[in-house]
C-alpha cells in the first residue's frame, strides 16, 4: 500500500497527463464507434431524438471552447471588472436563444440555419448569404480551437505544437466523420463531464487554500484564510493600485464600450450556427426550451467559477513574482518561460522582478492563456490535478471544434449541394458528401492551427460581430414580424455584414485610412461594433420592407405555424 | 373545416401569441435590468453597497446577472408549459 502511494507520487505531471488524456481519448473513440450515423438525419441532427439533459450537456460542451476554458479566466484576471463583458455576454445570449429563437426554430424543424433563412425568405440568394456567413463564422472559430489543442500538447506532453495539432485533428476526424451529429452529441456529453470536473477541482482546492471556503463563488468575496480579517477583493484592489494598475473591481473601459461589447457578444452567441443547430436535435418544442435552460445552468457552473479563479490567480501571481528575485522563481515559471508565454526582461538589472502597469518600467509579461493552465502549479497542487486540467482543456477545444466542423460540413453537403447544386442527390450520396466535406474541413482547420494567420485573435471578435450583424436580426424578424420579406432580409444582412467588415478592417487592420482608439465611432471598439451593425441591419430591413411587396401567403403560413408549439414532429430536411 | 372553425382556430392562435409576447416582454425587461442596469449603467452607485467582500455592482456584473439568467429561462419554461396546456398546444 505504502509502495503504491509512493509510486503515484513519483509519477510526475507528464506521466499523469499521458494516463488521464489517454483514458479520455479512448472514451471518446469508444463512444464514436458506438454511435455511428446511418442516415443523413443521424448525421445532421442525431436522429432528432436527443433528451433535453443530453442536449443541454452537449450544448454546454459545444459552447465552452478553448477560449472559455483556457483563456477567459486569464483575460478577466488582467481586465478585472471589464472581464464582465465576457461573463455576461457569453451567458446572457442564452436567454435570448431560449426565449426568442430555439423553440421556433425547433418547430420549423429543418437541419441547418441557412435552411431557415432560405425557406423563410423564399430565396436561394438569401440561403447563399446564410451559407457564406455560417462558413465564415465557423472557420474563424475552429482555427483557434486547433491552436488550443496544440498549445496544451506542447506544454504538457512536451511534443511539438504541430504534432499536437495533428493528433487533435485525427481524433476529431474520427468521431465527426464517423458519427456526424450523433457521434458528436454523445462525445460532447462525456467531454462536458471531463471539462467541468477539471475546471472545478483546482478552483475548489485554491478557494480552500486562500479563503477557507470550498465554494469558489463565495470564496472570492470572503476573507483571507490567514486570519487577518481582510477581504480578498480589498487586498487585490490594494495590490493592483500599488503596482499602478486600475482597481481590480473598477476596470478601465468606458461604460458605452462595456455596454456595446456585452450586447454584441450576447446577440452573437444567440446567432452562432453551431449553437442554434443543437436545438434541432431534440424531440419537441418543449424540450428545446428546457434544454436551453439546462445548457445555461451547466455553463453557469464554469462561468461563475471563472471570475473567482481570476481573482485567486491574480493575487497568487502578484504575491509570487512582485519584487522577488528572479533566481528564486519556482519551476513552473521557468517551464512557461520556455514556451514564450512568460517573458522576463531585467530592465534595471537588479535581479528582482518588477511587475508594474508602467510599460517602461515593467519587466514581466504574462500571457492570458497560461493563467488557468499554470494556476494549479502556482498554487502547488498535486500533479494529477495539473494533468486533469490538461485533459479538460483538450475536451473543451475538441468538443467545440467538432460542433463547428459539423456546421461546415452540413452547410456544404446540405445547403450548397442538396439544396442548390444537385437537388436530386440520393440520401446515400448526401451522406458521403457530408463525410467528405467534414474531412476537408478538418484538414483546413488543422492547416490554420499549424500556420495560424496573424488575424486569429481579431477574427474571433469578427465571428461574433458577424453572427450578431447577420443571422440574429434575420431570424428574429423572420419569426416575430410576419410582413418581413426577402428584400428586407437580404438587404439587412448585406448591410450588417459589410459595415461590420468595414469597421474591423479599418480599426484592426488599418485599411480605409485606419485609425486609433480616439477615432472609434461613439467610442465603441471593434469588438463592440457588432451591436451597431446589428442595429443597422434591423433598421435597413424594416425600412426596405415598407416599400416592397409582402411575402407570399405560403410563407406567412409558415410563420403562423412556427409560433404554435404543438406538432413539431422530428426535424426533417424535406 | 368551416369558416367559423377556421376563425376560432385563428383567434386561439392569436391569443396564445399575445400572451407569449407579454411573458417575453416581462422576462426580457428583468434580463436587461440585472445585466445592463445593475452590472453596467448603475454599477457605480451599487458599488457603494458592500455585501461581504463584494461591491454590489461588481457582483451583479460577474456573478448575480448569470444566476438571474438561469432562473429566467426556467421560469420561462414553466410559464410556457402552463400556457401550452391552457391552449391545448401541449404534447
Amino acid at each position: 500500500m505504502a509502495n503504491s502511494i509512493m509510486l503515484l507520487e513519483s509519477l510526475g505531471v507528464q506521466n499523469w497527463t499521458y494516463i488521464i488524456v489517454g483514458i479520455t481519448f479512448t472514451l471518446y473513440i469508444g463512444i464514436a464507434i458506438w454511435s455511428r450515423a446511418a442516415s443523413t438525419k443521424d448525421f445532421y441532427v442525431a436522429g432528432g431524438g436527443v433528451s433535453p439533459l443530453a442536449n443541454g450537456m452537449a450544448t454546454a460542451a459545444d459552447w465552452m471552447s478553448a477560449a472559455s476554458f483556457i483563456s477567459m479566466a486569464g483575460i478577466i484576471s488582467f481586465a478585472g471588472y471589464d472581464g464582465a463583458v465576457y461573463l455576461m455576454g457569453w451567458t446572457g445570449g442564452y436567454v435570448l436563444l431560449a426565449l426568442l429563437l430555439a423553440p421556433y426554430l425547433r418547430k420549423f424543424g429543418k437541419f441547418t440555419v441557412p435552411d431557415f433563412i432560405g425557406d423563410r425568405y423564399y430565396s436561394n440568394s438569401a440561403r447563399f448569404v446564410g451559407v457564406i456567413c455560417a462558413l465564415l463564422v465557423s472557420f474563424t472559430y475552429v482555427a483557434g480551437q486547433m491552436r488550443g489543442v496544440g498549445l496544451v500538447f506542447s506544454r504538457f506532453l512536451e511534443v511539438d505544437i504541430n504534432t499536437g495539432v495533428m493528433i487533435g485533428m485525427f481524433i476529431v476526424l474520427f468521431y465527426a466523420v464517423l458519427g456526424g451529429m450523433k457521434g458528436i452529441t454523445y462525445t460532447q456529453v462525456a467531454q462536458y463531464c471531463v471539462l467541468i470536473f477539471a475546471f472545478m477541482v483546482p478552483a475548489i482546492f485554491i478557494s480552500i487554500q486562500m479563503t477557507g471556503n470550498p465554494i469558489p463563488q463565495l470564496g472570492f468575496g470572503g476573507q483571507l484564510a490567514d486570519g487577518s480579517g481582510t477581504y480578498l477583493l480589498d487586498k487585490l484592489d490594494g495590490l493592483s493600485t500599488e503596482l499602478g494598475f486600475a482597481e481590480y473591481t473598477e476596470g478601465s473601459k468606458s461604460m458605452i464600450d462595456v455596454f456595446a461589447i456585452t450586447l454584441a457578444l450576447m446577440v452573437g452567441t444567440a446567432g452562432l450556427p453551431h449553437v442554434i443547430v443543437r436545438f434541432f436535435t431534440v424531440k419537441r418544442v418543449k424540450d428545446a426550451r428546457k434544454s436551453a435552460g439546462l445548457a445555461l445552468l451547466l455553463i453557469a457552473i464554469l462561468y461563475t467559477t471563472a471570475p473567482a479563479v481570476s481573482v485567486f490567480a491574480r493575487t497568487n501571481l502578484i504575491e509570487t513574482v512582485s519584487n522577488k528575485p528572479y533566481e528564486s522563481m519556482p519551476e513552473w515559471f521557468k517551464k512557461w518561460e520556455l514556451t514564450g508565454l512568460i517573458d522576463f526582461d531585467d530592465k534595471n538589472n537588479d535581479g528582482n522582478i518588477q511587475y508594474l502597469a508602467d510599460a517602461s518600467k515593467n519587466e514581466l509579461v504574462v500571457d492570458n492563456d497560461i493563467m488557468v493552465l499554470a494556476n494549479p502549479e502556482i498554487a502547488k497542487l498535486p500533479d494529477w490535478v495539473i494533468a486533469l486540467v490538461a485533459a479538460g482543456s483538450l475536451a473543451a477545444a475538441l468538443s467545440t471544434a467538432a460542433g463547428l466542423l459539423l456546421v461546415i460540413s452540413s452547410s456544404v453537403s446540405h445547403d450548397l449541394i442538396k439544396k442548390m447544386v444537385n437537388k436530386k442527390i440520393s440520401e446515400k450520396g448526401e451522406l458521403i458528401a457530408a463525410r467528405l466535406s467534414a474531412v476537408v474541413a478538418v484538414v483546413v482547420a488543422g492547416y490554420f492551427g499549424i500556420h495560424p494567420p496573424g488575424f486569429v485573435a481579431a477574427t474571433v471578435a469578427l465571428a461574433f460581430g458577424l453572427a450578431a450583424a447577420s443571422f440574429f436580426p434575420a431570424i428574429i424578424l423572420g419569426i416575430f414580424y410576419k410582413r418581413m420579406n426577402k428584400e428586407g432580409a437580404v438587404a439587412g444582412m448585406v448591410v450588417g455584414i459589410l459595415s461590420m467588415l468595414f469597421y474591423m478592417l479599418k480599426f484592426k487592420f488599418g485599411w480605409f485610412g485606419g485609425g486609433g482608439k480616439e477615432d472609434w465611432w461613439f467610442g465603441i471598439s471593434p469588438e463592440g461594433f457588432g451591436t451597431v451593425a446589428m442595429i443597422l441591419n434591423f433598421v435597413v430591413s424594416i425600412v426596405i420592407v415598407q416599400f416592397t411587396p409582402p411575402p407570399p401567403k405560403k410563407v406567412q403560413n409558415i410563420v403562423e405555424n412556427i409560433r404554435i408549439p404543438s406538432g413539431a414532429g422530428k426535424a426533417t430536411g424535406h | 373545416m368551416t369558416k367559423q372553425e377556421k376563425d376560432a382556430k385563428q383567434q386561439k392562435a392569436t391569443a396564445y401569441w399575445i400572451e407569449n409576447i407579454k411573458y417575453l416582454f416581462i422576462l426580457l425587461t428583468i434580463w436587461f435590468l440585472v445585466s445592463y442596469g445593475a452590472g453596467i449603467l448603475f454599477k457605480d452607485a451599487l458599488n457603494q453597497i458592500k455585501v461581504g467582500g463584494f461591491k454590489l455592482g461588481f457582483w451583479f456584473a460577474q456573478q448575480g446577472s448569470i444566476y438571474v439568467f438561469v432562473v429566467l429561462i426556467f421560469v420561462y419554461v414553466r410559464l410556457m408549459n402552463k400556457l401550452d396546456k391552457k391552449y391545448g398546444y401541449g404534447e
